[in-house]
């Protein structure tokens, strides 16, 4: 730059531009920050509450020490287990309706909008519906309720994912199957699904992370319960909502399992959604494209 | 073009094949296969089996309204005792406690409830929250974007996305135990300090709680919603558009500044507007640092309520049928302005990401 002419000016702007890129090198390191201290304080709290009790014990009544959330654990799993069952096969023949039959139709994109709309809606509204619906006729709070509630709260996830990935899968193989004189509904199943399987299913466990640490909608719901209980028909506990209460007691002993749940839930969480990255990030369905 | 495609083959006459592959079952029906195999290789290729596969799939489809209407419905249905007992002065009125005089505006023992302390917490909190973000994650976005080394930039983007993973109730009991007492010991004495005389940060909360914290834990909760949208609509920017910049001599900064963010603001906004959904309806996480009191304050530092933290926290002790359907009326609320809120960023995100790598050629 021989010929500069405004050499204040043009220092200025190198100067800003160094800033800016400071700054935003800042904001990540100020985003990180709290993730890090998430994560190394639940592992400094829960790692010390962790044994084999926690995994095979019910709580404790208040003062006396050990005990664990193997009821929790148990209850989580049924309420996961209701929801996935609601939840997944609703929500991939809603995406195969998305990427299969409907596109560019009119009803496919309002399907498609209201969705992405009802991904937004808090999980405590989701609660008070199910509350209103499936609580108040029954009378009593149930396990089944809180399932309900969770599963609708896949629906959209795994609908959207769903249409993502069918529609990366090549027209080609869809027009082969038909070719051969498969009928429709077997060459939507076994040939584009069957393609698409791996970013489905990935799909599924990324709606079925996000609804495992869900507590709000299980407040009035699954509503928690002391004691063991399969009884879909009865209140049940759920890691979540045990954390809750026991974060919000008084007392050390239940802070320390607090802790230690919290650690169990957020490794399953960070595992499914590694899990998810990875798959995705292999590009399974690039191959085939 | 793949588009363009998609439309053409539903409309091929492909029930021609399966009525012809229909005639000829008994040739690959081998001994061995069962009975959902044999009713596959007779009925399976029917005109009939394929309808019906096509209308269970436009059901699950059809569901999704189903559930947005059965929410509605619901909550309009229980709501109905508060609404007939209040209509709309529901979102503003206030009463005098006949003993102090002072004003107040949920008294479940005397059957009086407004919404409005609620409401203020709410708003708040999110604004505060989107104060707080914003800055910072579309700082993110333009680092993992533009200027991030490519080895970089996979793993800080999993990291901000493991954000978002992290449930709201350990966001929660962390903000309880870490963030609260942070606040209280160090944050707060200075911010009293120095912005004290604005009156937003008064000394008169020793427990840490309220709607500041609330405000940052929110804040971290949401950054990666706002973050990925606008790393999302700042790639959608076609690069013809930074080139175009650049080769008129513009530094780094201006080429992100005139070129990207210019072309994405529309995106941005609709992130940011997403964010806010997420923060109004967010409840665990304020629940536990928000403070739980219906008063409203102009202190930041000061206990509040939020309209999804109150039905947390009251809804199984409701004192009466009252109660509940008031609760269940702020659910309503909160439900029909999420999905205004939600609907308006879809929109904008779409008019972008839609849009913009159809502008280049």
């Amino acid at each position: 730059m021989s010929t500069n002419h405004f050499p204040l000016r043009s220092r200025l702007r190198t100067l800003t531009d160094r800033a800016v890129t400071g700054l935003t090198i800042l904001a990540t390191v100020i985003v990180v920050a709290p993730l890090v201290a998430i994560f190394a304080y639940l592992v400094y709290k829960g790692a010390s509450s962790l044994n084999l009790a926690f995994f095979t014990q019910i709580p404790k009544p208040v003062g006396v020490a050990g005990g664990g959330m193997a009821n929790a654990i148990l209850g989580s799993a049924i309420l996961l287990a209701i929801a996935s069952a609601i939840g997944v096969p609703i929500g991939i023949g809603g995406g195969i309706f998305l990427a299969e039959f409907g596109r560019g139709t009119r009803l496919a994109n309002a399907v498609r909008f209201t969705a992405d709309v009802l991904n937004g809606v808090p999980s405590i509204v989701m609660g008070l519906a199910i509350y209103a619906l499936i609580v108040i006729p029954q009378k009593h709070f149930s396990a089944l309720s809180g399932g309900v509630a969770l599963g609708i709260m896949m629906i959209p996830t795994v609908c959207r994912t769903t249409e993502e990935m069918l529609m990366m899968v090549p027209h080609a193989v869809r027009e082969a199957a038909l070719g051969l004189g498969v009928p429709n509904w077997r060459s939507v199943l076994s040939i584009t699904v069957k393609t698409a399987s791996p970013g489905i299913i990935t799909g599924c466990m990324l709606a079925f992370a996000r609804v495992a640490g869900e507590t709000a909608p299980l407040l009035f719901t699954a509503l928690g319960n002391d004691f063991w209980s399969s009884n879909l028909n009865q209140p049940i506990a759920a890691l979540p909502l045990q954390i809750y209460v026991y974060a919000l007691s008084p007392y050390d002993d239940w802070h320390r399992l607090a802790w230690a749940g919290s650690l169990v839930l957020i490794v399953l969480i960070v595992l499914a959604v590694s899990l998810v990255r990875y798959v995705t990030s292999r590009g399974v369905l690039k191959g085939a494209s | 073009m793949p588009e363009f495609r998609a439309r053409q083959i539903p409309s091929q006459p492909f029930e021609t094949p399966a009525a012809q592959s229909s005639a000829v079952p008994a040739a690959s029906s081998a001994p061995e296969s069962s009975a959902v195999r044999r009713f596959l290789l007779a009925r399976g290729n029917s005109a009939l089996a394929d309808r019906g596969f096509h209308w269970l799939m436009v059901l699950c489809a059809l569901s999704i309204f189903g559930i947005v209407a059965l929410i509605l419905w619901q909550l309009l249905l229980r709501s109905q005792l508060s609404w007939h007992a209040f209509g709309f002065r529901f979102f503003y009125q206030s009463f005098t406690d006949p003993d102090s005089h002072r004003t107040m505006y949920w008294d479940p023992v005397n059957s009086l409830f407004s919404a409005v302390p609620f409401i203020y917490g709410t708003l708040v909190s999110s604004f505060l929250a989107l104060l707080l973000a914003v800055p910072l994650a579309v700082g993110v976005a333009v680092f993992l974007t533009e200027m991030c080394p490519g080895a970089l930039r996979g793993p800080l983007a999993f990291l901000t996305e493991l954000l978002a993973a992290i449930p709201s109730v350990i966001y929660g009991f962390w903000g309880f135990f870490v963030l609260v007492p942070l606040l209280r010991e160090h944050v707060n004495p200075l911010l009293i300090q120095w912005f004290g005389w604005t009156g937003l940060f008064n000394n008169d909360n020793p427990t840490g709680l309220g709607f500041l914290a609330a405000g940052v834990i929110l804040a971290i909760m949401i950054l990666p919603i706002i973050s990925s949208l606008t790393r999302e609509v700042m790639t959608a920017v076609p690069h013809s558009q930074r080139e175009a910049v650049l080769a008129l001599g513009a530094t780094r900064w201006e080429m992100i500044r005139m070129g990207v963010l210019r072309n994405a603001r529309i995106g941005i906004v609709g992130g940011i507007i997403l964010g806010l959904g997420r923060a109004l309806g967010e409840t665990m996480a304020v629940t536990m640092v928000i403070g739980n009191t219906p008063e409203i304050h102009r202190s930041l530092l000061s206990n509040g309520s939020s309209m999804a933290a109150v039905i947390a926290t009251q809804f199984t002790e409701a004192v009466g049928d009252m109660h509940l359907s008031a609760l269940i009326e702020l659910g309503l609320a909160l439900f029909i302005v999420t999905i205004i809120v939600n609907a308006l960023a879809q929109l904008l995100v779409w008019a972008v990401t839609r849009g913009a790598p159809a502008q280049t050629h």
